[in-house]
């Protein structure tokens, strides 16, 4: 059965906390294509594990501040 | 406005473009030769009509058209969008899953038609079906999935 992706992020935000970071610049410090970047940020493709700690890295903050996962 | 919420939606990767491709040329490619082995046949019988030079042509034009294709596309992209990464190895495993249970449908159709002692007409025929359905499927499976969500079972 195909479903939607019950995580959220919140990407965009912190780009803009960020100094305005492009979607280009976040794509090539975790090392994915900016389409990738994009389908993250619109909720159509959840990243693997290691790249989600990657764009937290990019942050400096917490995984769960970056994806979120509602509570059941 | 704000560059942070500029988003180019019309660039696509070049695995998206090759996905692209795949499905466009192979879906025209069997198309002709469909159409071409059926005004041979004119209302006849399919068995009499002479069919593997038309089979062999258009399986070598789609090769060639896509390798060709896929140059052409690559001449232009810009240095970013010809990266792979793990999304496109995903979407790429899972428009080959698709398309591969149609491989194995036909050649096992073709090995019992075999055994059945079928016109040989009609065993490279089933051969070329499965494998245009395979790569058809296969490559809008990626395209679809590349334009929409990745599922999620």
């Amino acid at each position: 059965m195909v479903k939607p992706t019950r995580v959220t992020n919140r990407i965009r935000t912190l780009r803009f906390e960020h100094g305005e970071m492009t979607q280009a610049d976040l794509a090539d410090r975790i090392g994915v294509t900016r389409q990738t970047v994009i389908a993250i940020e619109q909720g159509r493709y959840s990243p693997s594990l290691e790249m989600a700690f990657r764009i937290a890295h990019v942050f400096g903050v917490r995984l769960d501040d970056v994806f979120q996962y509602p509570e059941v | 406005m704000s560059k942070i919420l500029y988003i180019e939606e019309r660039a696509v990767t070049h695995e998206e473009k090759r996905a692209w491709i795949m499905f466009v040329v192979n879906a025209v490619a069997y198309g002709i030769y469909a159409a071409i082995i059926l005004s041979r046949a004119g209302g006849g019988a399919l068995t009499a009509v002479p069919y593997a030079g038309a089979l062999l042509v258009t399986i070598i034009l789609a090769i060639v058209t896509t390798i060709v294709l896929d140059i052409v596309s690559g001449m232009f992209n810009r240095r970013e969008s010809r990266l792979k990464d793990v999304r496109d190895k995903e979407i790429g495993r899972l428009g080959d899953r698709v398309g591969q249970a149609f491989v194995i449908i036909g050649a096992t159709a073709a090995m019992l038609m075999a055994m059945a002692d079928w016109n040989r007409f009609w065993i490279a025929n089933v051969i070329y079906l499965c494998f245009a359905i395979s790569s058809v499927l296969g490559s809008l499976t990626k395209v679809l999935v590349y334009r929409g969500r990745f599922p999620q079972w």
